[in-house]
């Protein structure tokens, strides 16, 4: 029986509803009706009372979720989209971050995000909003990239004392699929090496990570063998993984969804600069979605992010330098 | 000062009633003579950051104080060293906490008015104004998942912060759950600079209750009967299941947005309304009339909160500072997945 990332979603909350006592869900339409992309599917019927439609109010969604946690909950946020956390942005940088470092108080809440680029979804349904909560301390980020990790990273995520945004990528909720969900998994904070290899390293996460693989696929059939790091956490971000394949291929490129201003690739070029000069044989290479909002129309989104084939260009670059 | 009506709300007083006006009163006092000392020490170059006083709103501070209890749910703005004591902090923790003590709940990593201890259900405010209203919204969905009932949860705004997107999404979700939130708003005519009329306009913030679907009361808030009797009503119908309540109390801030501000912008109009009277002078007029107690009574009164304000911040400012290389510079709880510092 074949589950997809988007049921292993569901899976998860359906198992911490199970569980957890303290668990609860608190989003636009997740009751009844199911969820936009139907994450909680059924859920509000097998946990009666558990899991609330809250109003259109991605700000109060936020503050109640503080609220139960400092009373001992263990709430679930989904917002409808991740572009529209920016209305709960203040309650999760300003409030939920700051919570333990100034009150000695936990505060674990888990907002899940939908985000990423799909084909003509346009500019406030396909952001990737990552790098914006990986800026501010007291958040641990979140982006799995299988099916496997989409249930175990999100069952993990509850169990965190500190507040978790999970960001689930909408692209791989329908196109991936798994045989079983699993039984074990790499600890929160662990990247992954998805493929191993020698000639380069792909560092990448979320829906990249299958471009990625593609790409190292297609580079294959020409002698070259490219290892593809999926990070999981960007934040904390496994720096000794990345620098460990780095130190094996002595190449590395950086591919993210996210504009490309600043960011997780940035960061992940910034650590193995300051950390592993050493281990470079060329300097390092990003790739981004380009520095515009993201493109209604197919034929354009399928240009603002990062593909397969525009890895392979970049590869092939690095290969050269 | 005092009007007839005043006078005569008191005079027939049950013995109960004029308990509790004498203790919130307690807490009116306190919270007047620690402020003064507070923005002494201010001015001495002894306080760390800004020092905002609530000079003015002491009865509508401490009539919420007093009516919420051990167990319920309480998160104060930034004029509310009345009702903070009365639900329940100490002199010593909020004197650490505005003199940056190592000892004190917030470890000199947060200052004063943001201080809290929301294991105690003294939720720690943060700069930005409304978020706490879904925040203590929260709080009580929590108590009703865990089937406790009796139970109300409050917090203060003032004129300002009712314009924010966060206070209109907290209030209408609350209102949706039907929780026993009570939101009291202090409209003391002035956000820092900007007037009431920049602020809102509506005829009255009391006309926002009906949209949200909520009970409204409007009080004086200079009369402490008034603020006591209406306030106490407020939070015992939002335990008995009510939904929120919220309360609007028209009174003038007599300091400045902070130590830092002359107000000078405050229109003298104002000053000399009836909204301008400091309550605590009405209250004091109050319990003489009533023949509570004597003129020398609360003198003394007063006098004893003076000594005890002056050893507290005392032990305070002897405390140990927070310092930089016994700091763990972590923000998260879970240290093996905090980051290090590049």
């Amino acid at each position: 029986m074949a589950i997809t990332y988007l049921e292993a979603i569901r899976e998860a909350q359906a198992k911490l509803l199970a569980d957890d006592p303290r668990v609860f869900i608190y989003g636009q339409d997740v009751g009844s009706f199911g969820g936009a992309f139907k994450a909680t599917k059924g859920l509000a019927k097998e946990f009666p009372g558990r899991v609330l439609d809250s109003p259109i109010s991605e700000d109060a969604q936020v503050g109640l979720a503080i609220g139960a946690a400092l009373e001992g909950m263990r709430p679930i946020v989904e917002m409808q989209f991740a572009d529209f956390s920016t209305c709960g942005l203040n309650q999760i940088i300003n409030h939920a971050a700051t919570m333990f470092w100034r009150t000695n108080v936990k505060c674990p809440i888990v907002v899940r995000l939908p985000c990423g680029g799909t084909a003509g979804a346009g500019p406030f349904h396909s952001q990737s909003m990552e790098a914006l909560y990986a800026h501010y301390p007291g958040l641990i980020v979140l982006n799995p990239a299988t099916v496997e990790d989409a249930y175990s990273m999100l069952i993990a995520a509850v169990a965190i004392d500190d507040p978790v945004v999970f960001c689930e990528h909408k692209y791989l909720y329908y196109h991936l699929k798994a045989d079983s969900l699993p039984t074990e998994a790499l600890p929160v904070g662990k990247a992954r090496v998805a493929r191993p290899g020698r000639d380069a390293t792909i560092v990448a996460y979320s829906a990249m990570v299958h471009e990625a693989l593609a790409c190292a696929e297609e580079l294959a059939t020409d002698g070259w063998e490219i290892e593809v790091v999926d990070l999981r956490s960007v934040k904390p971000l496994d720096t000794d993984t990345i620098l460990g394949s780095v130190a094996r291929t002595g190449r590395l490129l950086a591919v993210g969804e996210a504009f490309p201003w600043g960011g997780v690739t940035a960061e992940v070029v910034a650590r193995v600069a300051t950390e592993g000069f050493s281990l470079l044989d060329a300097p390092p290479m990003r790739l981004n979605a380009k520095d515009t909002p993201v493109p209604y129309h197919p034929n354009l989104w399928g240009t603002h992010r990062p593909t397969a084939r525009a890895i392979i260009g970049a590869m092939r670059e690095l290969l050269q330098a | 000062m005092l009007q007839n009506s005043d006078v005569a709300s008191v005079k027939s007083q049950s013995d109960e009633r004029r308990e509790r006006y004498l203790s919130a009163f307690r807490w009116m006092m306190l919270a007047r003579v620690f402020e003064e000392k507070l923005a002494s020490l201010y001015r001495g170059g002894k306080v760390i950051g800004g020092v905002f006083l609530s000079k003015g709103q002491e009865a509508l501070s401490a009539a919420l104080g007093t009516a919420l209890r051990k167990g319920d749910i309480y998160a104060p703005l930034i004029r509310d060293s009345a009702g903070r004591f009365a639900f329940g902090e100490t002199l010593l923790e909020a004197a650490r906490t505005c003199v940056g003590s190592r000892l004190g709940p917030m470890r000199g990593r947060e200052g004063n008015i943001h201080r809290g201890r929301p294991r105690d259900g003294y939720y720690a405010m943060i700069s930005h104004l409304g978020v706490m209203v879904s925040t203590v919204a929260g709080g009580l969905i929590a108590r009703r998942f865990k089937g406790v009932n009796d139970v109300v949860g409050a917090t203060c705004i003032g004129d300002g912060g009712t314009s924010t997107g966060s206070f209109h999404e907290g209030l209408n979700m609350a209102a949706v759950e039907k929780l026993p939130l009570v939101v009291v708003v202090a409209n003391n005519q002035y956000a820092y600079s900007t007037p009431t009329s920049k602020q809102y306009a509506c005829a009255d913030l009391i006309d926002r209750a009906i949209g949200y679907g909520v009970r409204g009361y409007k009080i004086d808030g200079t009369d402490p009967q008034a603020c006591f009797d209406t306030v106490g009503e407020a939070v015992e119908r939002a335990r008995a299941g009510e939904g929120p309540q919220m309360v609007v109390a028209d009174l003038l801030r007599l300091v400045g947005h902070g130590e830092h501000d002359d107000a000078h912008y405050v229109n003298h109009a104002l000053k000399v309304s009836p909204i301008g009277r400091d309550c605590l002078d009405v209250a004091r007029a109050q319990i003489t009339a009533a023949e509570w107690m004597t003129a020398s009574e609360l003198d003394t009164l007063r006098e004893q909160m003076q000594a005890e304000v002056e050893a507290t911040f005392a032990t305070a400012l002897r405390d140990p500072l927070p310092d930089p290389n016994l700091e763990d510079w972590r923000a998260l709880s879970t240290k093996s997945l905090a980051e290090g510092n590049a």
